[in-house]
This record gives C-alpha cells, sequence and structure tokens, in this order.
C-alpha cells in the first residue's frame, strides 16, 4: 500500500516560494483533492508531480521508488489534465482522441471513451463546432481512453479537471475516478469544491494548499 | 518513429484543413517576387542576373512567415505539455514538427520556384540547380527557423524576435543557394556549392532538433 508519496517539497516560482514542505502519500485506491486559494500551488504541485516543473525541495516516490531515478518509467504511469484542452479544431472529435490514443500507445477504443463522456453523437463533428464544456468532456475522455486499456496510467493529475462541466457532466467524470480508484488506481485533483468533491466524498482526503504558504 | 508519423500526420491534416499558413507563405513568396521587377524595371538583361538572388530571398522570408505559429497553437492548447508526457522523445517531437513545416512550406516553394523562374526570364540551365539548391537549403530553413520558433514561445512580440534571431543564421544558406543560380548562369560548376548547402543541411539536422526540444522544455516549466 505505498502508491504516491511526496516529503518537504518546496516549489518556487521566479523569485517566490510559493509553497514549503509540503508532504503527502496516497495510497492506491484512494484520491487527494487539493484546495487553496489562487496562486497557493496547485496547479505548480499537480506540474511538480508530473515532472513538468522541478522542484526546488524535496522528494517524490511511487511505490517506494525515487520518480527522479526514472523518468520516463514515471512519465508512462501519469495521465495529466491541465488547466488547458488540447483539442484541435480542425481534427474531429474522434480524430482528436484517436491522436492521444495512439500517441500514448493506448488501444484508440474511442466509442466506448466518448460514450463514457456523453459525446458519442459528436464523434464525426470538427472540434471547432464544440462548446468549452463539450471540449473539456472531449479531453476528459482521454481518461476513459486509459482506463479501457490494460497499459493505462495508474496516477491520474487532474487540474480542475470539472471546470465548464455541467452537473451530468461532473457526475461522469465522478463516476470514471471512482472506476479509476475501484481498479487500485490514484487520483490527485486540484479543485476549489463543488459538486466533484461531494462525489469523491469517502473516497478522498484533502489537502489545504494555504497550510503550506510560507 | 510511429509517434513521429502520427504527429507528422496530424500536423498535416491541420495545415490542410485549415489551409491559411501554408498558403499565405507561397501567395507571399509569388507576390513579394513579382514586386522586384517593378522596382528595377523589366530590362531582360537584368531579371535573369538577379532572378536566382530574389527568389532565394522572398523564399527565405515566406518559409518565416509561419515559422511563429510552429509551436504556438500546441503551447497555447496544452499540447505541448502532453507531447512531454507522451512516450514520444521530445526531439522526435521536434523533427515531427520541423518535417510538418517543411512540408507545408518548403516543399509548395519548392513547387511555386519554377514558376518564379519563368517570371524571371531564367534560363532553362538554371532551372534545375534552382530546384536542388532549394530542396536543400529550405528544410535548413525550417530546421533553423525552428530553434527561433521555439526559444520565442510565449515571449511578446514573438514575431519579431524570430526574424532577429533567425535571420542572421540564414545568410550561409541564402549566399550558396543564390550563388549556386548564379554559378548556373554564367556556366561554372555549381555542384561543390550544392555540397555546401548539403552540409549545412545535415549541421542543421544535427543540431536543431535537440536545440529545439530543450527550449521546448524550458518554454513549459
Amino acid at each position: 500500500m505505498q502508491g504516491l508519496t511526496v516529503k518537504e517539497l518546496d516549489c518556487v516560482r521566479g523569485d517566490r516560494l510559493v509553497f514549503a514542505g509540503v508532504a503527502l502519500a496516497v495510497n492506491p485506491g484512494r484520491a487527494l483533492l487539493l484546495s487553496g486559494a489562487n496562486g497557493s500551488g496547485k496547479s505548480s504541485l499537480l506540474r511538480i508531480l508530473a515532472g513538468l516543473l522541478p522542484q526546488a525541495a524535496g522528494t517524490l516516490t511511487w511505490e517506494g521508488e525515487d520518480i527522479a531515478d526514472d523518468a520516463e518509467a514515471h512519465r508512462r504511469r501519469i495521465a495529466y489534465i491541465g488547466h488547458a484542452d488540447p483539442v484541435k479544431p480542425g481534427l474531429t472529435v474522434c480524430e482528436n482522441l484517436e491522436f492521444w490514443a495512439r500517441l500514448y500507445g493506448l488501444e484508440p477504443e474511442i466509442e466506448p471513451a466518448l460514450y463514457q463522456f456523453g459525446i458519442e453523437a459528436l464523434a464525426d463533428l470538427p472540434a471547432r463546432y464544440l462548446s468549452a464544456g463539450q471540449r473539456r468532456r472531449l479531453t476528459l475522455a482521454r481518461l476513459a481512453v486509459g482506463q479501457n486499456s490494460p497499459y493505462g496510467p495508474p496516477l491520474w493529475l487532474l487540474d480542475e479537471p470539472a471546470t465548464g462541466l455541467d452537473p451530468s457532466a461532473v457526475a461522469m467524470l465522478a463516476n470514471s475516478i471512482l472506476a479509476h480508484l475501484a481498479n487500485e488506481g490514484v487520483a490527485i485533483i486540484a479543485s476549489h469544491g463543488g459538486l466533484l468533491d461531494e462525489a469523491l466524498g469517502g473516497h478522498a482526503d484533502r489537502l489545504d494548499l494555504q497550510d503550506a504558504a510560507p | 518513429m510511429i509517434g513521429l508519423l502520427l504527429l507528422i500526420r496530424r500536423d498535416l491534416k491541420l495545415a490542410f484543413r485549415g489551409g491559411t499558413d501554408a498558403a499565405m507563405a507561397v501567395v507571399f513568396f509569388i507576390l513579394a517576387a513579382t514586386l522586384f521587377p517593378f522596382g528595377v524595371g523589366p530590362d531582360p538583361e537584368i531579371l535573369p542576373r538577379i532572378g536566382g538572388g530574389v527568389i532565394w530571398v522572398v523564399a527565405l522570408l515566406a518559409a518565416m512567415l509561419s515559422l511563429e505559429r510552429m509551436f504556438s497553437a500546441d503551447y497555447e492548447d496544452g499540447s505541448l505539455e502532453q507531447f512531454v508526457l507522451s512516450p514520444l522523445p521530445m526531439v522526435m517531437v521536434a523533427l515531427a514538427k520541423i518535417i510538418a513545416h517543411w512540408l507545408t512550406t518548403g516543399v509548395l516553394l519548392l513547387v511555386a520556384a519554377p514558376v518564379l523562374a519563368v517570371f524571371y526570364n531564367l534560363p532553362a540551365a538554371a532551372f534545375v540547380p534552382l530546384i536542388v539548391s532549394m530542396l536543400l537549403g529550405t528544410p535548413t530553413l525550417s530546421l533553423i527557423g525552428a530553434i527561433g520558433a521555439a526559444l520565442t514561445l510565449g515571449a511578446r512580440r514573438s514575431g519579431v524576435l524570430i526574424s532577429l534571431l533567425v535571420l542572421p543564421l540564414y545568410i550561409p544558406v541564402l549566399i550558396f543557394g543564390a550563388l549556386v543560380v548564379d554559378s548556373a548562369l554564367a556556366g561554372r560548376e555549381y555542384g561543390a556549392l550544392l555540397m555546401v548547402l548539403g552540409g549545412f543541411l545535415l549541421l542543421a539536422l544535427a543540431a536543431a532538433p535537440w536545440a529545439t526540444a530543450a527550449a521546448l522544455r524550458q518554454a513549459i516549466e
């Protein structure tokens, strides 16, 4: 029961110390909800965990192994959803999803993934005609592709994933996350509260980054 | 390798469906080259003499037009972060973007160049050297341009910055590219000049994808 462990993590952006001494441990089958005011470092923490940003200090381990020892293996275990939606307006919904699935070496089972987020009817529509909420659903459908694949990543890092989603889409997202946790996956989610937090309820621990502010 | 081809194919799809950047470069290439005769006069003696150089200068400027968009769309919509996390090494990502840029810009310039050669009344003997020199030179422009595009990612007025960074590095390609055409016109041997252009291409191929990948990684931090 090791999952992800972080010790004494500091983050510096420019000359500013964003947070210091962050420690967390998330076991397989559990989620961690990150909270805190704007600028408290939720996104930075997720980016550090994804290896997109170097930490100023501290150690990160997965299943007891230091992540820095094998950065490539760490990348393979991550599904990261950031603020932006990597959706190309010139490609159809199906083509967008298929591109990412293939690039990540996943079985491109597109239809079930689109169905999981309620956008199966839009499969052949160019993404330029999608609303912001539909684009977000398409971005999140990548999680479902990984979920349905035997090589799906076990560590989900989600940066305010429910932004722009209607309540039914939030419920779909919550179901996906719960299914991931039931499969012994780990999810770390930056959130400002709301329906998603409520839906994850007892499956999630909480970390307020305000407490780690310098 | 599959990832490299996937990314090239995606960028080609986007370019041909979006159309604007690639079409803009070719239209600029033709329009700008047709302006010169209005300035220097339609003298049939002068036009062939300056033709090679003009075509090369305008091709170089046209190739620069779409550099700013080479990585910026992927940077803005978060695709670049996903590339970093994907199994495809960033060097391959950079190489794929460079190849796609060349296919959507350099190749179109190559196709349009003979039309301009006729327009400048270049003798038939200069056509092949012009095309071969551009075949070797335009990929070098995309390779060098990618470094500038990656270094200025996220900067304000990145278009101007790219020009300042990249134009000086384009000069050797321009000099040897134009020299090839001049030598062919004068009936001189130009094989060695083509080999120099080939050398530039190999040098750029050996260095640019790595430098571009490093700059891209820096840009997303």
